[in-house]
Formats: C-alpha cells, sequence, structure tokens
C-alpha cells in the first residue's frame, strides 16, 4: 500500500496557485486558512465574505472558475463550529478545481446565497437547506426541495433520530 | 342565476396564464418527475420542476454502511450506468486509502465504464426517439442493450444492479471467453449504430421536432450547472475523461464530441457521436488489455481469493476481520470527478478515521441538468417540452437519491 503524503497546510507555501493568490490579495483577513491534500486545494473562507469571495474567483482573469460544480454540508456535531459547507468550483478555460469551505455555528446556521454568482446554486443550497437547515440568505425560492414541504426536522443532520417513529 | 360565479372578461390583448401540472406519472419525464408549467395557451411561461418523489435518502444510510458496504447502494442511485456509479464511488476511497490499483482492473474499469456509457446511450436514444413519435428505433436500440446486459450477466451474475466492483480493484476475474464476447459485440456495434441514424439522422419529421429546439448557449449551460452531452452540444470542449483523467483514460485515444448548435438535435449527434467513440475505447481497451492480477496488494482492504482461505491461516483472518469489523480509512476528504455518460458525477467523501464513512455526498449529474431546463423552454411550445427532458437525459433515480 502505497504511503499517503501529509497534508500542507501552511499557507506561505500554497499561496503561488492563483487562486488561493487571487483570493489573498483580494482580502487576505477572509482567508482563514488553506489546505492541500491528496492533491486537492480546499480553502476556508470567512462565512460573511462567502458570496464576495466566489464572485472575484468567478471574474478572477488570471483564472475564471465560471462554474460551481457542487455545493454540500458535512455536520461535524457535537463539535464547534458545528458545520461545513463545501463549494466544488471549476474553470473550464483552465481546467483547473478548487474547494471553498465556510464554518458555521450550529446555532441558527446563516449564509449568504451564491445565486446570484452562479444560478447553478440554486438547486444545491435548497437541497443543503433542506437536508441541513443552513439557511441561505437571498436566495430566489427558499423551500425544500428533497423531502415533503411539511416535513419536520433535517434528515442529514447527525442529531436526526435514525429509528423509532417521528 | 345571482349567485353563478362569472368568467372573468379579458380586455382585449389581455391574456391569461394557466397551471398545467405535468406528471409525476407522465411517460415522457423518464421516471417521477413532476413539473408545473405556467402556460399562455400552447407557450410555456414559467417551468417549475418539483423532485423528491424518489428520495430514499441513500446518502444518509451510506453513513451507516461499512465502506464496502455502500457499493451496492451507488447502483441504485442510477439504474441505466450501475458500472460508472461503482467506479465513482471506488476512485475517491482508493484516493484516501492511497491504493495502488493494478494495471488490468484498470482496463477492465475502463472497458465496462465504456459498455455502460453504450447502454446508458441506447436507452436514452431508444426512448428519446418513442418520446418524439418513432416507435421503431426503441426497438433496434434495445436489441443492442441486450447483448451488453448479457455481458453484464457473464461477468457479474447480475443484469443491472451488478455492483462488480470493489475497493481495491474487481470482484471476480472476468470469465474465461468474455474477452472475445464482448470483441464480437465490439466489431458489429459500429454497423448498428449506422442502422440507427437511418432511421434519424436525416428523418425530416425528426429534425422539425429537434432542430433549433430548446436551444442554450454555452455561458446559460456552464452557469446553471451543465455538464456531458448537454454542455458539450453547446460548444463547451470539456470531458473529465480527457481534462482529468482517472482510472488510466490518459492511456486511450478518443475525440471529445462536441457540436455548437446547443439544440435538441446537437445533443442527438453529440450523443451518437460518443457511442462510436466508446466503441473505439471498448476496442483499444481489448487490444492492449494488460495481464496480472485484479486486485489490489492490500490484504488489510481487499477480500482474499476463496482458495487461499482453506490453505492459509493469515488470509482466513483478514477475510473474518474485514467481514466483520470492516476496514478503517484515514481521516480526510477527496471529491473526485468522473465523466458519466451524464455529465459529471463526483463523489466527495469525507472519512473520519473509522470504518464507515462520515459522509458521502453524490454530485449528479442529472441534478444539475435538470436547472436548464427553464432556459430551454421558456416562450416554446408544451411538445417542445418533451422533447428538452429527453434531451438532456434525466435519471430521477439519480437526482433524488
Amino acid at each position: 500500500m502505497a504511503a499517503v503524503t501529509e497534508a500542507v497546510t501552511d499557507i506561505e507555501q500554497l499561496k503561488e496557485d492563483p487562486a488561493l493568490a487571487c483570493l489573498l490579495s483580494w482580502n487576505a483577513s477572509a482567508v482563514a486558512g488553506a489546505k492541500r491534500d491528496r492533491g486537492q486545494l480546499s480553502v476556508y473562507v470567512q462565512s460573511e465574505k462567502i458570496r464576495e469571495a466566489c464572485a472575484i474567483l468567478r471574474d478572477n482573469p488570471a483564472c475564471p472558475f465560471d462554474g460551481l460544480i457542487d455545493l454540500t454540508g458535512v455536520d461535524w456535531y457535537p463539535q464547534e463550529p458545528r458545520f461545513e459547507v463545501v463549494y466544488q468550483l471549476l474553470s473550464y478555460k483552465k481546467k483547473t478545481r478548487i474547494t471553498l469551505k465556510v464554518k458555521l455555528s450550529g446555532e441558527a446556521p446563516a449564509l449568504d446565497s451564491v445565486t446570484s454568482v452562479w444560478p447553478a446554486a440554486n438547486f444545491y443550497e435548497r437541497e443543503v437547506s433542506d437536508l441541513f437547515g443552513i439557511r441561505f440568505a437571498g436566495h430566489p425560492n427558499p423551500l425544500r426541495i428533497l423531502m415533503p414541504e411539511d416535513w419536520e426536522g433535517h434528515p442529514l443532520r447527525k442529531d436526526y433520530p435514525v429509528e423509532g417513529y417521528r | 342565476m345571482a349567485h353563478m360565479s362569472r368568467t372573468p372578461v379579458l380586455e382585449p390583448g389581455q391574456s391569461q396564464t394557466m397551471i398545467l401540472n405535468m406528471g409525476p406519472q407522465h411517460p415522457s419525464t423518464h421516471g417521477v418527475l413532476r413539473l408545473l408549467l405556467e402556460i399562455d395557451g400552447e407557450s410555456v411561461v414559467r417551468i417549475m420542476p418539483d423532485i423528491g418523489y424518489l428520495h430514499t435518502g441513500i446518502e444518509k444510510t451510506c453513513e451507516a454502511k461499512f465502506y464496502q458496504q455502500v457499493v451496492p447502494m451507488t447502483d441504485r442511485i442510477d439504474y441505466l450506468c450501475p458500472m460508472v456509479n461503482n467506479l465513482a464511488y471506488v476512485l475517491p476511497v482508493e484516493k484516501l486509502l492511497g491504493l495502488e490499483i493494478p494495471a488490468k482492473a484498470q482496463w477492465v474499469r475502463v472497458l465496462l465504464a465504456e459498455l455502460t456509457r453504450i447502454n446508458s446511450h441506447l436507452v436514452w436514444l431508444g426512448t428519446h426517439a418513442l418520446d418524439l413519435g418513432a416507435m421503431s428505433v426503441f426497438l433496434y436500440c434495445f436489441r443492442e442493450r441486450e447483448d451488453v446486459l448479457r455481458l453484464f450477466e457473464m461477468v457479474a451474475g447480475q443484469r443491472m444492479m451488478t455492483s462488480y466492483f470493489r475497493i481495491g480493484g474487481l470482484a471476480l476475474e472476468p470469465p474465461i471467453g468474455w474477452f472475445d464476447r464482448v470483441r464480437e459485440f465490439a466489431d458489429r456495434f459500429d454497423s448498428k449504430i449506422d442502422e440507427y441514424e437511418n432511421l434519424l439522422t436525416e428523418n425530416p419529421i425528426f429534425k422539425m421536432r429537434t432542430k433549433g429546439v430548446a436551444t442554450i448557449s454555452a455561458e446559460d449551460a456552464i452557469a446553471l450547472g451543465g455538464s456531458g452531452p448537454t454542455l458539450r452540444a453547446s460548444g463547451v470542449d470539456f470531458d473529465n475523461r480527457r481534462d482529468f483523467p482517472y482510472s488510466g483514460y490518459e492511456k486511450f485515444q478518443f475525440e471529445v464530441c462536441t457540436a455548437t448548435a446547443g439544440d435538441v438535435y446537437a445533443r442527438y449527434q453529440v450523443r451518437v457521436k460518443e457511442l462510436r467513440e466508446s466503441n473505439k475505447i471498448v476496442k483499444q481497451a481489448l487490444d492492449g488489455m494488460p495481464e496480472g492480477p485484479i486486485k489490489a496488494a492490500a490484504p488489510k482492504v481487499v477480500l482474499p481469493d476463496r482458495e487461499n482461505m482453506k490453505t492459509q491461516m493469515e488470509s482466513l483472518i483478514y477475510h473474518f476481520k474485514i467481514i466483520t469489523e470492516g476496514f478503517t480509512v484515514p481521516a480526510g476528504e477527496v471529491y473526485v470527478p468522473i465523466e458519466s455518460p451524464r455529465g459529471e458525477m463526483g463523489y466527495y467523501v469525507v472519512s473520519d478515521g473509522t470504518a464507515k464513512p462520515y459522509r458521502v455526498h453524490m454530485r449528479t449529474p442529472s441534478f444539475a441538468n435538470l436547472q436548464l431546463l427553464e432556459t430551454m423552454t421558456v416562450g416554446r411550445l408544451i411538445a417542445d417540452v418533451v422533447a428538452a427532458i429527453g434531451s438532456i437525459d434525466i435519471v430521477l433515480g439519480e437526482i433524488d437519491r
């Protein structure tokens, strides 16, 4: 079995990456950390800056991330900050990918919607708010998408009961 | 009479819209998709997809299973391309584990993934033509699909829910004579594609129903998250097999099929070309098939051969441990995108260092492609909605998960 290489978490070593360099030159305080693990670059962004950071990356002339490929959540209950929202971006021109991450507290989790940056976020944000109970401010149609309208609770949360009756 | 309500009188030039419910049990919605169409006469003003009828909580179920027990569930996400889903799941887990996959296992995976693409595109072509009123194409396509399913049955024992890929390799060695059967199929398949094209490509009725219908520009398709043939038909030259190669695709020569019109007919052209390209890859895989093992040398992850369990104590212990306790995967997270017949299929797997995945998220192509439907059909006729749904090739199992 090949050994798994250690993840690089030092921003100084990673800042040659054009996407990370772009974010740092825009607002270094919005970048909460970065990690290259198994060849995949993830950047932690402050939750209140996510919409602006996404717009900056989309309009970056050196490496425009024109596609939002995926948006999902992870629940780290009972840790705090409890939620992670994960954005997978793709540049069709440069053929590169980057992962953006936002940490959110378990108390009334909410962040800005990125539907104004990529309309593709519409269904994905509805799915995350349906299954994790994260509110996306400014979403054009914030309704449940997979579960019935009158459903109680958010099934992908780790404290959601998996047996017994509701 | 005084109590009878009167229909409001419309002013000249004023129009009134109505809501039409389409589905969830409508034959052209390919599953249980419900569309609420706001229509003005025959033309569509707004379209509201209502999904979730097939939601079974697969992502939640994965969190309660050992890593190897997730494989059979991935078949059920997209029942038309089980092998591609198996591959999309095992690749990120193998990346987390840092496993080296032997060459033969990789080539058989590519071979089966391309046969799956042929299978999926044949079902799409048959049902799409059926939606548009061409009955016989369906029968032609299912004739060859049956051959592909027989090949799957030979190798995996199952026609549809194959679960043939394992973390670290393949479940079994392909049976004796199987490669010859695949070769027979690949040799005659090109002429069969000509037969489908004879029925449709220059067919005036088919062209009238598809040319210039449900067009979408490359910018809109990218912004709305489109991928796969739907995106390539709008002129975006992007294919994960070439641009982010996985499982040894960099060793194969094939063309990424694109078209520029972005309409239903362009999507038809792209998929038919992809059938030919897939068959080309199948032939290359058969020609260059390497010899060697089909499982990685990782006894703590890969189940031992049955024969060894009867003679070696070690193998028996490993077998018992994997079955009862699973195997632990180093903590971390990966997202590995692959090219499914419908577009970008990516599994986001998060491990916390235990034997069960902490989170498995499937980025499924149909879910994003469905968002293109509104841009494609607003302002067009209701009949064009049927053509548009068929042309983006949605699978509802994959959308709802």
